[in-house]
C-alpha cells in the first residue's frame, strides 16, 4: 500500500506544486496595482537586492571576463586569430554568460535571502498577523520583492557584462598586449544590437521572472519551521538553476531560428 | 435574549482525518467579554481562526455580525477583518519595524491620517500598555511579555468593534497581568466593544469574563457565567476548574500505551 502511495505521490506532488505555482503567479499578477506604497516598497527592495548582490556580481563579472579572454586567446592563437578575442568575449557574454551567470548568482544571493525572509515571516506568524489586520501579504510582502527581482536582474546582468568586458579588456590589452583599437573595434563591429544585445535583455528579463518567482514561492509556501526554511532556501537555488538553464536553451532556440 | 455578534452553529473542524472540533454551538453576545477555556491543544486558537475566516469549518457555519464568514469573498473578508483586532498567541510583531511602526501599521494601511495624529494615536495606545518608553526599540529587543503588550496595542489601535485575545496574559508578571486584565475590561465597556479572551487561567476568567465556554475533547463541556460554572457539577468542568490531575479530561495527547511504547 505504501509503495503505490509513494508512486502516486511522485506524480501528484509535482503536479500539485505546479498547479499551486500557476495559481500563485496569477495571484501575484492580480495584486499588482499602480500605487505609491507599492512603488516605495518595490524601490526599497531594489535597493536591498542591489546592496546584497552588487559586489559579488562585479567581482565575478571581472574574473569571468579575464578567464574567458585567457581561454579563447589560447585557442585562437592556434589559428592566428587572436584579434577576434574581443568578439568571442562579447558574444559569449551577451548571448549566454551574462544573463545565465547573473541569474545563478542572483538566486544564490538575493533569491535565498528573499525566500528565507518570507519563510521566517510565515513561521513567526507575521504573514498571518497581516491577514488578520486586513493587509494582504501577497500584495505587501510578495509583490514588491517579486517586481524588484524582475527589475534588478536585467540591471545586474548588464553590470556583470560590463565588468566582464572590462576584465577581458584589461587582460587582453594590458597583459597579452593586443592592440586596444583592434580589440574594441572587432568587438563593436561584430556585436549586433538586435540579435545579441536584445537576446541578453530578453533572457535576463525571463530569468528575473523565474528566479524571483521561485524565491517568493519557496518562501511563501515553506513549512513554517527552521528546517522548512532551510529547505526553502536550498530549493530556491536548485530549482532556479535548473529552470533557468532549461529556459535559456528554449529562448536560444527560439531566437536563433526565427 | 441578547443580540449575538458571533455565532458558531453546529460547527465541526478537522485537520485531514484528525477531528479537532465536533458540533460546536457557541454564541458571543454583543458588548460582552467572553472567555474560551480548555486544555492545551484542544482547539482554542482554531476557534479564533475560524471566527476570522483564516480556517474554514468542515461542517456548520460561522457568523459574524449576521454574515456568514465561510462564504465571504476575499474582499468582504478583508472588510470584516478591519473591524476585528486580534492578539495572536506569540504577538507576531513585524521584526523589520520598530515598536512605533509596528503599532502604526494598521493606521497607515487603513486611514489617511496625518503623521502628527498617527503619532498621538500610537503613543496613547503604547501608554495604555505601559510601553510608551519603548517606542524606539526593535522587536528583538523586547521581552516576551513586552512584545505581547506591543501586539496588544497594535491590535487595538484602530478601536475595532471586536477584539480577539489569544492568551493575553501568558508570560506577564502579576502587575502586568492585572493591568492588561483591567485594560481589556475597560476598553470593552468604554468603547462598546465585544471581546473574546482565550485563556488557561481559571482565576483570570473568573475575574474578567461575563460568560465562559470550556472546550474539552472536541466539544463544549461547560458554559455559563463564572458563578454558574462554579456551581457546575459536570466532572469535566470540575476537574478543569480545580486543575485536578485525575478525571475525565486527559492531559496527554492521544497516544498508544506507554508500557508498550517504552518497553517495545
Ligand atoms: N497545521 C496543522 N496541521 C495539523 N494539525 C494541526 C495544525 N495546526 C494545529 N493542529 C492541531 O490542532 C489542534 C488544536 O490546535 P490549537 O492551536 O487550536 O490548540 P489550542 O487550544 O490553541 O492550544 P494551546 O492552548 O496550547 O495554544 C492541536 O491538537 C494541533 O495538533
Ligand atoms: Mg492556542
Amino acid at each position: 500500500m505504501s509503495k503505490t502511495n509513494s508512486n502516486m505521490d511522485a506524480i501528484t506532488k509535482p503536479l500539485a506544486t505546479l498547479g499551486r505555482s500557476v495559481l500563485f503567479f496569477g495571484q501575484i499578477l492580480a495584486a499588482i496595482r499602480p500605487d505609491l506604497k507599492l512603488l516605495r516598497a518595490t524601490l526599497a527592495q531594489v535597493y536591498f537586492i542591489g546592496a546584497r548582490s552588487l559586489v559579488i556580481i562585479m567581482i565575478c563579472g571581472f574574473f569571468v571576463g579575464m578567464v574567458l579572454t585567457l581561454q579563447s586567446y589560447v585557442e585562437l592563437s592556434k589559428f592566428g586569430a587572436t584579434d577576434s578575442v574581443g568578439t568571442v568575449l562579447a558574444l559569449s557574454l551577451f548571448r549566454e554568460l551574462g544573463p545565465v551567470l547573473t541569474a545563478l548568482l542572483f538566486s544564490g544571493r538575493a533569491g535565498t535571502s528573499i525566500a528565507a525572509e518570507i519563510g521566517l515571516m510565515k513561521a513567526t506568524e507575521q504573514l498571518s498577523a497581516m491577514e488578520l489586520m486586513a493587509i494582504d501579504p501577497v500584495k505587501r510582502v510578495v509583490v514588491p520583492r517579486f517586481i524588484a527581482g524582475v527589475i534588478s536582474l536585467p540591471l545586474l546582468s548588464m553590470l556583470f557584462t560590463l565588468l566582464a568586458l572590462a576584465g577581458g579588456a584589461t587582460y587582453a590589452i594590458n597583459i597579452m598586449g593586443i592592440d586596444s583599437g583592434i580589440f574594441w573595434g572587432n568587438m563593436v563591429s561584430s556585436v549586433e544590437f538586435q540579435s545579441d544585445f536584445m537576446m541578453s535583455f530578453w533572457k535576463s528579463l525571463a530569468f528575473g521572472i523565474i528566479a524571483s518567482f521561485i524565491a517568493v514561492f519557496s518562501g511563501y509556501f515553506t513549512t513554517p519551521t527552521g528546517d522548512g526554511i532551510g529547505r526553502a532556501t536550498t530549493q530556491t537555488v536548485v530549482v532556479s538553476a535548473v529552470v533557468v538553464l532549461i529556459v535559456d536553451f528554449l529562448i536560444t532556440v527560439l531566437m536563433t531560428w526565427t | 435574549m441578547p443580540d449575538d455578534l458571533i455565532k458558531l452553529t453546529n460547527l465541526s473542524f478537522a485537520w485531514g482525518e484528525k477531528v479537532i472540533l465536533k458540533d460546536i454551538n457557541l454564541n458571543i453576545p454583543r458588548g460582552s467579554v467572553v472567555a474560551i477555556m480548555g486544555p492545551s491543544g484542544v482547539g482554542k486558537t482554531t476557534v479564533l481562526r475560524l471566527i476570522t475566516g483564516q480556517l474554514l469549518p468542515t461542517k456548520g457555519t460561522v457568523e459574524v455580525d449576521g454574515m456568514c464568514v465561510s462564504s465571504m469573498n476575499h474582499k468582504n473578508l478583508y472588510k470584516m477583518r478591519r473591524n476585528i483586532g486580534v492578539l495572536l498567541q506569540n504577538g507576531a510583531l513585524f521584526t523589520d519595524l520598530d515598536v512605533f511602526e509596528n503599532v502604526a501599521v494598521p493606521v497607515r494601511e487603513h486611514t489617511n491620517l496625518p503623521e502628527a495624529l498617527i503619532r498621538r494615536l500610537v503613543l496613547i495606545k503604547l501608554q495604555a500598555v505601559g510601553l510608551r518608553g519603548a517606542v524606539d526599540l526593535m522587536p528583538s529587543e523586547l521581552s516576551g511579555g513586552m512584545a505581547r503588550r506591543v501586539a496588544l496595542a497594535r491590535a487595538s489601535v484602530l478601536d475595532p468593534s471586536l477584539m480577539l485575545y489569544d492568551e493575553p496574559l501568558a508570560g506577564l508578571d502579576p502587575i502586568g497581568a492585572s493591568t492588561i486584565l483591567r485594560l481589556i475590561r475597560d476598553t470593552n465597556d468604554a468603547m462598546g466593544m465585544t471581546s473574546v479572551v482565550i485563556t488557561h487561567s481559571v482565576e483570570d476568567m473568573m475575574e474578567l469574563a461575563d460568560y465562559a465556554y470550556i472546550i474539552a475533547s472536541q466539544s463544549i463541556v461547560g458554559q455559563g457565567t463564572p458563578e454558574q460554572l462554579r456551581e457546575n457539577t459536570d466532572p469535566r468542568v470540575v476537574q478543569f476548574l480545580n486543575g485536578e490531575i485525575d478525571g475525565p479530561v486527559p492531559f496527554h495527547y492521544p497516544a498508544s500505551d506507554i508500557h508498550q511504547d517504552l518497553l517495545g
